[in-house]
């Protein structure tokens, strides 16, 4: 099938789409997006969050058919132009970025969790990363990271 | 593979009788896992995002009808005031990205024993509303639950909402689980208070083939309460009645050993969730009635 749908601002299509296949897979392999990572195809990694009509969600979870004119914000459409988003800028700063896998998936959910929040505690930030895994930073650069993005923000 | 977009709730019903082999998906928290991973390859997918009808939620009479592709971070958001147990559910599912997408309807769908807001819809005393191109028919909770996977729904019917008593007095969830986030519950337990008709409402999960009610422990309490005309005046409860109220839970469950953990571990600590969240919702309700 054909699937049409609004990524980063514009409008794309993608043909020969199977019915069953995750708005992930199509992301990647038909639309030459691959920030969003696929590691789990379960839910419970979160390396695969994007946008879906602006609300933060698992692409692996879902059905191509059913982002037929919504709109998708990947990791790919946070900065502007060569001007990286304060969350991105504050995952490089803080060091917050060992292998990399993790981090497109980090870097919306804390993007949305900023972007609602101005000044999150620790307890907020937590909660809002809970369903993001991160298997070598241990976490603690991450929330550094969240924290100087919310003030980067705030600044701004 | 067919994908059906029905763009109403009639046209939503027309399709599935046609189709009886569509298989719903909503939030596709549990219908997507089973694609990628080659588990499941039905005839058709029926996407319910569509469905402006399921999305809508509203009170009348005292009672919340939640559309069945209502999302979970809606229910904690807009009805934690008028439904606490299942809000408090709600909070425990999964991580954010779950909660954004999953729904009510379709927890209520999967009919897993270990599905959260299970044990909840039984002890508030909630009713499904499904309907198919027949009509409407009511449900409740007490028998929607059929056996591990299975529920009362017909090929041809859709889950539309589900009907849950709003209250004041206090409810309260709590699950085991090997952390906070993104739990699958080893076992769970709610308790919702029914003053109004001097009752207790208890029921189990993921400790039998299907969620259930405690009924000798809903009967031991309710019994107690009023027999001690605490309903009226609350003291704190004695130790003896929690510690028999969680037994009685206990005995309710007929779990089974698996790699979450064991039977015997399950039984107990149903014992201890059921009198920790008897003492929480009885504090509360002591609290509001001084
Ligand atoms: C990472 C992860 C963590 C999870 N954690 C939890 C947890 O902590 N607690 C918990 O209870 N669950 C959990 N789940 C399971 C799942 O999120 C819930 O069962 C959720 O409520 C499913 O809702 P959905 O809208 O995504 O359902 P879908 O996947 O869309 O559908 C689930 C089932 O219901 C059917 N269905 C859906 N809507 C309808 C309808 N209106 N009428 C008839 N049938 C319908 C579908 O055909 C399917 O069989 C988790 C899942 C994942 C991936
Ligand atoms: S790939 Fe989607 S959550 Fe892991
Ligand atoms: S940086 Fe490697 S998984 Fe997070």
């Amino acid at each position: 099938m054909r699937v049409n749908v609004t990524v980063n601002g514009e409008q794309r299509q993608a043909d020969d789409v199977w019915e069953g296949e995750s708005l992930l897979y199509v992301l990647r392999e038909r639309l030459g997006l691959p920030g969003s990572k696929n590691a789990c195809e379960q839910g419970e990694c979160g390396s695969c969050t994007v946008y879906l009509d602006g609300v933060p969600v698992c692409s692996c979870l879902v059905a191509a058919g059913q982002a037929q004119d919504r709109e998708v914000r990947t990791v790919e459409g946070l900065a502007e132009g060569d001007a990286l988003d304060p969350v991105q800028e504050a995952f490089v700063e803080a060091g917050a970025v060992q292998c990399g896998f993790c981090t497109p998936g980090l870097v919306v959910a804390a993007h949305d969790l900023v972007n609602r929040v101005p000044q999150p505690s620790d307890p907020e930030i937590r909660e809002a990363l809970a369903g993001n895994l991160c298997r070598c930073t241990g976490y603690e650069k991450i929330l550094d990271a969240v924290k100087l993005a919310a003030q980067k923000k705030s600044a701004r | 593979m067919d994908f059906l977009r029905p763009d109403t709730l009639a046209e939503a019903l027309a399709l599935k009788s046609q189709r009886p082999d569509a298989v719903p998906i909503a939030g596709g928290t549990d219908v997507m896992v089973e694609l990628n991973f080659d588990h499941r390859r039905p005839a058709a997918l029926l996407d319910l995002t569509r469905v402006p009808e399921l999305r809508e939620h509203s009170t009348e009479n005292g009672v919340v009808r939640i559309g069945a592709g209502v999302p979970y971070v809606r229910i904690i958001e807009e009805l934690g005031g008028a439904l606490p147990g299942l809000a408090m559910a709600s909070r425990t599912v999964g991580s954010p990205q779950i909660r954004n997408r999953g729904t009510v309807g379709g927890n209520l769908g999967a009919a897993s024993p270990a599905g959260d807001t299970h044990p909840v819809l039984l002890a508030a005393g909630a009713t499904v509303e499904v309907a198919s191109a027949r009509g409407v028919r009511f449900i409740p909770a007490t028998e929607f639950y059929l056996g591990v996977k299975r529920n009362a729904l017909e090929p041809d019917e859709l889950i539309t909402a589900v009907h849950v008593p709003a209250t004041r007095a206090p409810q309260q969830f709590s699950k085991v689980g090997t952390r906070n986030a993104m739990v699958i519950a080893v076992c769970s337990f709610a308790v919702a208070l029914h003053p109004g008709e001097q009752r207790v409402g208890a029921a189990v999960g993921s400790a039998a083939p299907t969620p259930r009610r405690a009924t000798e422990a809903e009967e031991f309490l309710s019994g107690e309460l009023t027999a001690t005309d605490q309903w009226e005046s609350p003291k704190p409860l004695l130790d003896s009645v929690k510690r028999r109220f969680g037994e009685l839970v206990a005995q309710a469950a007929s779990p089974i050993d698996d790699v979450r953990g064991s039977a015997a571990y399950r039984k107990h600590a149903l014992s201890v969730l059921a009198r920790r969240t008897l003492g929480w919702a009885w504090q509360d309700y002591t609290g509001k009635a001084a």
